[in-house]
């Protein structure tokens, strides 16, 4: 009970924060700065960071207008030119800041944009992976032990030189693997965006959006799974 | 607001720059070079900095302290390796390594304080009014230690520093200034002691980098070391000689070594020569450029490997480069261009004086701070990971490299065991997977209310500022109540180390004027002593022999009070002298108004 009333007091908090000006105490309407007093605002802890950029929720994004919207909020809230400004201002422009490189490099890639989407969206945080995704469990489980062999073998042997050409097998085809998940994973994307571009409020919308959100988790989490193991593989053989 | 100048703290040279009607421009002392040898020597008149220093090299190799940069940041274990390189004593106190300068003994920032000193001089007197802020250039690969020994030296030598900023950037800040450029470049800057390669994008005035790398144990003085080592093994085989005990010969190889490497880079051979200790003969020996490259080349291909995983990190091939720019008075070597071509595939630019372009960017960059250039704006990475210590040792990475700063990460702690009052939390820098392979920044013990196991929440923020320097603040997320967390270096100055050691460089202040005022009592004693000297031959005859006697015995009071270091002393010898003189001097005065009079006419002297 008491985390809800505690909840109810941040939200307030936030509106709060957000609607009034935190230095000449004038209501808001502009974005970053203060209208009256021209002062920068704290960026509210509750802006996603499409909005931020002023982008739609899409998984396809023009990179290029990331970027110079990127570019352009950064000259708007870095430290730099703040120098000359309050302790209270240089805060906001550093913490602003921080916040802009995060977004940014959180929507630059489009394997950290899908994840962070389906943060927004499903509100679950990236399931971690720990036992090979079915399809690919008994290929893991061969590699998992060719690996062991390996590490155990005196690396000049004959023995270790077979092992190591079957490992680099092993490595194609499951970098092979995480191609196909990519390719997959555009497929959701775009079906994503068409979705959210219909617009529409029906059921079956309601029942294609969860699927393509599972389905995107599935897939996001077998890649991150495949990717550590190839990582692991690299590293051993090199 | 008040002039901001941007230093160049280098491991050979430092530099000190300002910004002239929007041109950056290096402040040089009257007649002398801009550069200021990283050099400090202890010397029976105090210490002195930069060039005279660097003349005790090899007079006073124990107590002349050069490449102090290799130590900032560094405990003694850190460098166990080169100890045996350098001939004054290196000791630690408290983490912190300690050089030792006769009676005492001094951080590497006090050290490298000294030299900041000189050069706020410098443009104190070039510019005509007190300077106390700046921006000061690091290695891009220095990790936070390195940084904040870096600021600390400022601090000591009573500068405000108020921006860090990597070397290779502040060079790409200077050289887009001047050229203009868009597009991806690659600033590959190899200098004294460190390398560095950053990939930027410069795009509108933005100069983005994408990734850097590096080595801050590469550069110039490692080629300088196995030249040295060549030739103390000719000494060896040629003259039955082993100089590695005597330090002031070392130094002497050392400086050979140096110039022999600097010849080649425009001839194809040279001879290397030097006397022996004890009258035991010369030593010579012709080195090539061949030879020298072929010793060379593991060193220059060691900074190839850093080159690459700064390329893979920004996501380009080497085709994707537009122009590569060199810096660092290491590039000047044939060898190292050739190599850098090779691996970009296109000739590298070399336009800019590779000693002075970082000096320049570090002006524009506080040109930046201080309001003067608005359409510039440079975005820089942290370029190593973050991270803490977690169960079983290893390290667990909260931001990662080359990721743009001001940059920050989040994350929450709870407690294991019901009524535990904190959590230990141990700050990491590094890519390595164990903790105890990485270097460690700080421990700091989390403050947690008796609560049963689990029920805390406390959330740390690490927040890298544009300094590229940690800042770590906690919040109880029960209480909303935030946490000042008092941050211990594991390597580096106590705040309270930095505060005794400001107020002590007063005191060496205090020296190094009543030094000043010595070398200056001696200076106006010796002119005194010449220009009376010259009045006794020229108009002794216009004097009685006993007044002569007398500015003779005033002559030789002042020669021998000069000898002395009291300044009081030899000006009061001085007013002496000038007090015996007088009766000649007023002789003087008349017999030439006399003799000036003579042959004109009376309409012409009134």
């Amino acid at each position: 009970m008491s985390g809800h009333t505690h909840n109810a007091d941040d939200r307030r908090e936030l509106q709060m924060a957000r609607s009034m000006c935190w230095h000449c105490q004038s209501e808001m309407a502009g974005e970053y700065f203060c209208d009256r007093c021209v002062k920068v605002q704290p960026v509210s802890k509750d802006l996603d960071y499409f909005t931020c950029f002023g982008l739609p929720r899409r998984l396809a994004i023009d990179t290029q207008v990331l970027e110079s919207k990127f570019y352009e909020l950064s000259r708007a809230f870095h430290p730099d030119f703040y120098q000359n400004k309050s302790d209270a201002e240089q805060s906001i422009s550093l913490g602003n800041s921080a916040m802009l490189n995060t977004a940014y490099r959180t929507l630059r890639d489009p394997i950290q944009r899908a994840e962070y989407l389906l943060d927004l969206e499903a509100g679950s945080v990236k399931d971690i992976r720990t036992s090979p995704p079915a399809d690919l469990f008994e290929e893991i489980l061969e590699l998992q032990e060719t690996l062991d062999e390996f590490r155990e073998s005196d690396r000049s042997s004959e023995h270790a030189s077979t092992l190591r050409a079957k490992l680099h097998t092993d490595r194609t085809n499951l970098e092979e693997r995480q191609r196909d998940m990519e390719a997959k994973l555009q497929q959701l994307f775009s079906r994503w965006d068409a979705l959210q571009d219909r617009g529409e409020a029906t059921e079956q919308a309601r029942a294609e959006r969860t699927l393509i959100l599972k389905d995107m988790r599935d897939i996001l989490s077998n890649r991150t799974y495949v990717k550590n193991i190839v990582n692991d593989l690299v590293a051993t053989i090199a | 607001m008040a002039r901001i100048v941007g230093i160049d703290l280098g491991t050979t040279n430092s530099l000190v720059a300002y910004m002239d009607k929007g041109t950056p421009r290096v402040i040089s002392a009257r007649h002398e070079r801009a550069m200021v040898p990283s050099v400090v020597a202890l010397t029976d008149n105090g210490l002195i900095v930069g060039d005279p220093a660097k003349e005790h090299l090899t007079r006073n190799p124990e107590r002349t302290v050069y490449s102090v940069k290799r130590f900032m940041g560094k405990s003694l274990a850190d460098v166990q390796g080169e100890l045996a390189y350098f001939p004054y004593t290196l000791t630690e106190k408290g983490g912190v390594i300690r050089i030792q300068l006769g009676e005492k003994s001094y951080s590497p920032p006090q050290i490298s304080a000294m030299i900041l000193k000189e050069l706020k001089l410098r443009a104190e007197a070039f510019l005509g009014e007190s300077i106390t802020k700046a921006v000061i250039t690091v290695p891009a690969y220095f990790n936070d230690s390195q940084r904040q020994a870096t600021k600390d030296a400022g601090m000591i030598a009573g500068l405000e520093v108020l921006r860090i900023i990597n070397e290779p950037t502040a060079a790409s800040l200077a050289y887009g200034l001047q050229k203009k450029t868009q597009g991806t470049i690659a600033v590959y800057d190899l200098g004294g002691g460190t390398f560095d390669i950053s990939i930027l994008k410069l795009k509108n005035g933005i100069f983005e980098v994408l990734a850097t790398n590096g080595d801050t144990h590469l550069g110039g003085d490692d080629f300088d070391q196995l030249i040295a080592d060549l030739l103390l093994k000719d000494i060896r085989a040629q003259h039955g000689l082993d100089l590695s005990t005597h330090p002031d010969h070392m130094q002497a190889v050392r400086l050979q070594a140096e110039r022999a490497k600097i010849r080649l880079s425009e001839e194809l051979k040279t001879t290397v020569s030097l006397d022996l200790p004890d009258g035991q003969g010369r030593f010579s020996r012709e080195l090539t450029r061949d030879q020298l490259e072929a010793l060379c080349i593991p060193l220059v291909e060691r900074s190839l490997g850093p080159c690459r995983l700064a390329l893979k990190d920004s996501g380009l091939n080497p085709t994707d480069i537009d122009e590569v720019v060199l810096v660092g008075g290491s590039t000047r070597m044939p060898l190292v261009r050739q190599r850098v071509q090779a691996l970009f595939g296109k000739e590298p630019h070399c336009e800019l004086n590779p000693d002075e372009v970082v000096a320049l960017g570090a002006a524009v960059q506080a040109d930046i701070l201080s309001g003067g250039t608005t359409d510039m704006l440079l975005l820089d990475v942290t370029p190593l990971s973050l991270g803490i210590e977690t169960m079983g040792g290893v390290m667990s990475s909260l931001i990662r490299r080359n990721t743009t700063i001001p940059a920050s990460a989040k994350e929450m702690f709870t407690t294991y065991v019901d009524g535990q009052t904190g959590v230990d939390i141990h700050i990491l820098q590094g890519e390595r997977e164990l903790a105890k392979d990485n270097r460690s920044l700080a421990r700091f013990r989390l403050k947690v209310p008796p609560l049963p196991a689990g029920v805390p929440r406390i959330e740390v923020t690490f927040l890298i500022d544009a300094n590229g320097i940690l800042n770590v603040m906690a919040k109880d997320m029960r209480t909303g109540e935030t946490q000042s967390i008092e941050v211990k270096p594991s390597y580096g100055l106590s705040d309270q180390e930095v505060e005794r050691m400001i107020e002590d460089s007063f005191k060496f202040a205090a020296d190094d004027v009543s030094a000043r005022k010595v070398i200056e009592a001696r200076l106006d004693a010796g002119a005194l002593i010449t220009t009376t000297e010259k009045s006794l031959t020229d108009g002794g005859h216009l004097v009685e022999a006993e007044e002569i006697a007398k500015i003779r015995a005033a002559l030789s009071a002042l020669a021998a009070a000069k000898e002395g270091a009291d300044p009081r002393a030899i000006r009061g010898r001085m007013a002496d002298l000038e007090q015996a003189a007088k009766g000649l001097t007023v002789a003087m005065l008349d017999d030439s108004l006399k003799q000036g009079l003579q042959g004109k006419k009376i309409s012409d002297v009134t």
